[in-house]
């Protein structure tokens, strides 16, 4: 799970920026370091060799040099981050040829769906993607908010229950990832990773073929099932059902998931401020 | 007939928080038991708990940091100790406690040890550097200081009664709203920083106004010791952004108890206004922690460099420059949010802005030390180790503000590293140091130095072997806050971190046996002549304690460093000897008020938490009733007559002659 | 023998060296503003979130259904009023005559009270109406805005009462005084809250 360890071209920029601000910012901190050691030891009070200016407190040379040393380090990372920012945005779409994979995340307790809109499948808790094909990712929450994350990847993303926010990734080489939740949503949150199996193209079509076939399905009524809380959820696949599930989800037409059942200390007496 | 208060909330069934609180209860009793048969509580009472001299509040406030330091630390003992051995495993601690700790552990650290810690030290020492004899407010003072320890009382009480929230140290909905937290530990969580909120405004409204307008005669804003205008700046901070703190810990008690919509996930609530309210606040709050360690660290610098600061001028306008700027980062909290290119830009170019005054601090600091004669005593070992450490830490979160870099270290162990780089190094260093350096000045005896320096040198080792390690997990992916994994390449890095968090155990035992062996041979490092530092400002002019009155008569200043120019006046200036007029003073009398005040706020929230809706009303009624008693007071000052004001400066001026002409005569 | 208190008799003013700490009046008054400041802080962020929420009605009813801009207009003059009556109070304070003081303090609080009356069967009527603060996220930020915004009134009243009596029992003390000043700034910082909400909530909330 290596971030210094890209396997897609948002998390190959990412390091680079990574590098490149650490780089500017260390041709600032190490010499000060070194200063700080330097000043501290030879103007200690038993060196009697060392200058002695005992009212010297102001000098507008050096006031000038240490305020544009911050400045000039500083004017130099806006530039990275302004340009980064725009380029790396989430909701940009990734320059390829291939035509986009169209993949919708829902962040439910304690698992993660994946919904292929387009090959009608749905999958818990595992990803299985093409590899050298942008992936185009729509998400959102189906209670509390979480964060999607394939750290070799490149950008994490939150997840919001009533909201769809967007990502784009894409994964260059075949191979396993892993991915997480990058947000802590309760009990269940260590549960919450996920294997990222990136295979080659053919294979992935055949993947999809197959996974659309199997007997377990998912709509609105198996839905509400997986939506209760549980922890340590085993992958699974689904034939997708219903094809606007994400967006029933999404748009709030769906009720948001319950929370994990009382027993809880203190929990609310039944009649006491209902929040639904 | 006791709301939701029912057996079940004492958690009779888990061993750890039973023995804790356990030992705690025994200790608290036994203190208590050898109070009261060494017949120490009129003493108590009358010196320390009804005081409203801001020397014993700020000694006060301070040992409540230090004491929830010892709880604040053994959560995070625990968490190093369960993700050391959490791999493929449930460790020993199951998610719904360790959910608890790591949420307590933030809370308690950042609002019952770093605020008191520097409220404190601002407390004790800035009306003697002002030249004066107390804050604008003393009795309001006394009611603040209470209020925050209710605060942390209750935090304390969802030890044993019931439980703690478990969203962590910021409660963000929905995750803490009923749906998803039906128990009482958000409410916990939230009424006790409602109440030690209001203390902490309290403060604020204090302090800004004491250096505003209760400073000695011919010191403008300009001749202010560095430390002053560092809590200026800190206490305008306070006062612009608690109160936002209150609203939005409001808008989720109103969504928790009357069922409102803020920010739930129906009808229409929005948890964005949540993160966005909560950041307006909190990235403030950093630099409300952080900008007093600076003061102090100026201090520090000057006085054990023999030297001026220097860059005055420059130090003001970064101090203030960064007091403005900080309001206006809040958004790099959560650039994962996807609030588009433009807008994260922004905020980025902003929060890398930031750094610019600060580092304009750092090279003041060095060159203050360039030309001085360093002296190597525990301040400034604290000092030299917090300009390293919170430079890395700086440098971190300077990379954390350019967005890209943020997309993939949002949320993990490398953003954990990076708060505690300049929490720790920051804050807590500074608050050290401070406690070393005017240690002696509160209680007339230094500090032993041997331990001093010990204890340093394992924290700073301890600091760095101990979070190095996060830094390099969070670059391998992982994120804050689990409580299990399956990752092996994770493990050996916990487990190094973990010997850090011991290393640092070990800081904090020498801490506490520097305090004991001090206390026993306080004869020894008696400090004779109440500046024991050659210090620079007008803290050092008085006895060690300072009497009640601080001052005799009230110094007249004309120039920075006015106890330095005391000392050593220009060239053909001789040095007064006479004897100043003196006069009566009057002085505020003490007043049960906050503790009392403090007793009906624990009732209060004690009851709003557990729904014991008589009880709120009790103690509503109670509060308001001491704010009678203490409007309806007729006499709100002690006189001291002239002749015992004569008596008590006349010997301390003789003693501290004495040393001086000693040392002058050898 | 006189005695040297923690103020001075005079300090300096901008320009000139400061001749020491400030008299007592004068530090009560301004760390009273900064608690107003703070005050005002916190209602601003109840109202950045009411500008927030004012979309979200949830299918439920939007503010030009539900506000009666008639019984706002009458609740603004009682407090503009009580504004003045309060004015006029802090001149009797000075003026050290306590039978205009309690007279002004009196109907101030009748115009208080008159507000809240109003307030609190607007409130009812809306609960009434199924519009309560748990129908949707606008209404719970309307009434949360315009509700703190009346527990300060309420909290005013009761603050109004206790100064009566205290100079009932004890006249115009020194530090009675300065907690009149105090309180006259409280009331009037109130009104000027309520001309925010007056203008944001009700004025824009009812336009076309």
């Amino acid at each position: 799970m290596n971030i210094l360890d890209p396997q897609g071209p948002i998390g190959a920029a990412e390091k680079t920026i990574l590098i490149d601000s650490v780089a500017i910012m260390l041709a600032i901190v190490v010499p000060t370091i070194v200063a700080i050691f330097a000043f501290a030891y030879w103007f200690r009070a038993s060196n009697s060799r060392a200058l002695h200016l005992p009212d010297w407190e102001y000098s507008g040379r050096i006031e000038l040099v240490v305020w544009s040393i911050p400045t000039l380090t500083i004017i130099l990372l806006g530039g990275v981050a302004w340009i980064g920012a725009h380029q790396l945005d989430p909701a940009k779409p990734i320059e390829g040829s291939s035509k986009p994979l169209r993949i919708q995340a829902v962040s439910l307790d304690w698992k993660w769906l994946f919904i292929y809109p387009d090959q009608k499948v749905a999958t818990i808790n595992t990803l299985t993607v093409p590899a050298g094909v942008p992936l185009q990712f729509q998400l959102t929450s189906a209670s509390v908010m979480n964060a999607f994350f394939i750290p070799q990847l490149g950008s994490l993303i939150y997840t919001m229950y009533g909201m769809t926010t967007q990502l784009n990734l894409q994964a260059d080489t075949p191979g396993t990832l892993q991915g997480l939740s990058g947000h802590f949503s309760g009990d269940g949150f260590s549960d919450m990773h996920f294997d990222v199996h990136v295979v080659p193209t053919e294979q992935f079509s055949k993947w999809a073929q197959d996974a659309s076939h199997v007997e377990k399905s998912l709509d609105e009524r198996s839905y509400e099932q997986i939506a209760k809380p549980s922890m340590k959820n085993t992958p699974a696949i689904y034939r997708l059902a219903d094809p606007d599930l994400f967006r029933s989800i999404a748009t709030q037409k769906i009720a948001p998931a319950p929370g994990a059942p009382s027993g809880v200390i203190g929990a609310a007496l039944p009649g006491v401020a209902d929040a639904r | 007939m006791l709301g939701k208060l029912t057996w079940a909330a004492i958690p009779f069934d888990q061993p750890i928080p039973m023995i804790a609180s356990g030992v705690v209860a025994l200790s608290i009793l036994a203190v208590l038991a050898w109070v009261v048969i060494r017949g120490h509580l009129p003493y108590l009472w009358r010196e320390w708990i009804t005081s409203v001299d801001h020397k014993r509040i700020g000694v006060m406030y301070t040992l409540l940091a230090m004491v929830m330091l010892l709880r604040g630390f053994a959560d995070a003992i625990m968490m190093r100790a369960q993700q050391s051995v959490a791999l493929h495993s449930q460790g020993f601690l199951p998610p719904e406690h360790y959910d608890q700790i790591f949420s307590a552990h933030g809370t308690i650290m950042i609002f019952f040890v770093a605020m008191p810690f520097m409220i404190g030290l601002m407390n004790f020492v800035v009306p003697l550097q002002l030249g004066v004899r107390d804050v604008a407010f003393p009795t309001l003072n006394s009611v603040g200081f209470w209020l925050t320890a209710t605060g942390a009382l209750l935090i304390n009480i969802s030890l044993v009664v019931g439980e703690f929230a478990r969203t962590g140290w910021l409660p963000y909905p929905p995750l803490s709203e009923l749906t998803y937290s039906p128990g009482v530990g958000v409410d916990y969580y939230l009424w006790s920083l409602q109440i030690a909120g209001v203390g902490t405004l309290v403060s604020g409204i204090n302090l800004v106004t004491t250096v505003l307008k209760v400073r000695t005669k011919g010191m403008s804003y300009l001749r202010m010791p560095m430390f002053c205008w560092t809590t200026l700046a800190t206490n305008l901070l306070i006062v612009a952004a608690f109160p936002i703190l209150t609203a939005t810990l409001a808008m989720l008690l109103l969504d928790r108890y009357l069922g409102f919509h803020f920010f739930t996930n129906e009808a229409g609530g929005n948890m964005m206004m949540f993160m966005n309210l909560i950041w307006t606040w909190g990235h403030p709050e950093v630099y409300i922690l952080v900008l007093p360690a600076f003061g102090i660290f100026s201090e520090v610098f000057a006085t054990f460099s023999g030297k001026p600061l220097f860059g005055y001028r420059s130090m003001v306008a970064a101090t203030m420059a960064i007091c403005i700027l900080s309001f206006m980062v809040w958004l790099h909290h959560f650039f994962t949010m996807g609030a588009g290119a433009d807008v994260n830009a922004i905020f980025g170019i902003a929060t890398t802005i930031i750094a610019v005054p600060t580092g304009v601090k750092v090279f003041n600091w060095l060159f203050t030390m360039y030309g001085g004669k360093v002296r190597f005593e525990t301040p400034l070992l604290w000092s030299i180790g917090f300009m390293v450490t919170f430079i890395i830490g700086g440098m971190t979160g300077v990379l954390l503000a350019v967005p890209p870099a943020d997309f993939v270290l949002h949320n993990s162990l490398f953003l954990v590293a990076h708060f505690h780089n300049v929490i720790i190094g920051g804050v807590l260093f500074g608050a050290f140091a401070g406690y070393t350096f005017w240690f002696p000045k509160a209680f007339g005896f230094k500090l032993h130095e041997g331990l001093g320096q010990a204890a340093f040198w394992c924290w700073l080792v301890g600091f760095y072997v101990a979070f190095m390690p996060l830094y390099v997990l969070g670059l391998l992916g992982m994120t804050r806050r689990m409580q299990h994994y399956d990752v092996p390449e994770w493990r050996p890095w916990l487990i190094v971190a973990a010997f850090g968090a011991a290393l640092i155990l070990c800081g904090i035992v020498l801490q506490i046996a520097q305090l004991v062996v001090s206390i026993r041979r306080r004869e020894k490092l008696r400090d004779e002549t109440g500046d024991p530092w050659d210090g620079r400002s007008l803290e050092w002019a008085t006895a060690s304690p300072p009497p009640a009155f601080n001052f005799a008569v009230l110094p007249e200043v004309s120039g920075e460093d006015a106890y330095w120019k005391l000392k050593h006046p220009a060239t053909g200036q001789a040095r007064s000897h006479e004897k100043p007029e003196y006069r009566a003073i009057e002085i505020p009398r003490n007043s049960p008020t906050g503790f009392v005040c403090a007793f009906f706020a624990t009732m209060m929230g004690f009851a709003l938490i557990w729904h014991i809706w008589w009880m709120v009303a009790a103690g509503a009624i109670g509060a308001f009733a001491t704010f009678i008693v203490f409007a309806w007071r007729d006499h709100d000052e002690d006189v001291i007559p002239a002749a015992e004001v004569a008596r008590i400066d006349g010997s301390n001026r003789a003693q501290r002659h004495a040393i001086l002409s000693k040392e002058a005569a050898e | 023998m006189s005695t040297v208190a923690l103020t001075e008799a005079h300090h300096g003013s901008a320009g000139r060296e400061w001749s020491g700490p400030a008299p007592k009046r004068i530090v009560t008054g301004y760390g009273f503003w900064i608690f107003i400041l703070s005050d005002m802080v916190m209602f601003s962020a109840f109202f950045a979130t009411y500008a927030v929420l004012l979309g979200q009605t949830a299918g439920g009813p939007t503010g030009r259904e539900l506000f009666d801009l008639h019984a706002v207009a009458i609740e603004t003059a009682f407090l503009l009023a009580s504004s003045f009556t309060c004015g006029m109070a802090a001149i009797a304070a000075d003026a050290r005559s306590t039978i205009w003081f309690q007279l002004a303090m009196a109907v101030t609080c009748v115009f208080g009270l008159g507000f809240l009356n109003l307030e609190q069967q607007e409130f009812a009527s809306l609960v009434a109406r199924g519009a309560g603060p748990t129908r949707s996220a606008f209404l719970s930020a309307f009434f949360t805005l315009v509700g703190c915004h009346g527990l300060h009134v309420s909290g005013g009243i009761l603050w109004l009462l206790t100064m009566m009596a205290q100079v009932y029992a004890k006249g115009f003390r020194p530090d009675i005084q300065r907690r009149i000043l105090c309180f006259a700034l409280f009331w009037h910082a109130l009104d000027i809250i309520w001309i925010a909400v007056f203008t944001i909530v009700y004025l824009l909330g009812s336009a076309k």
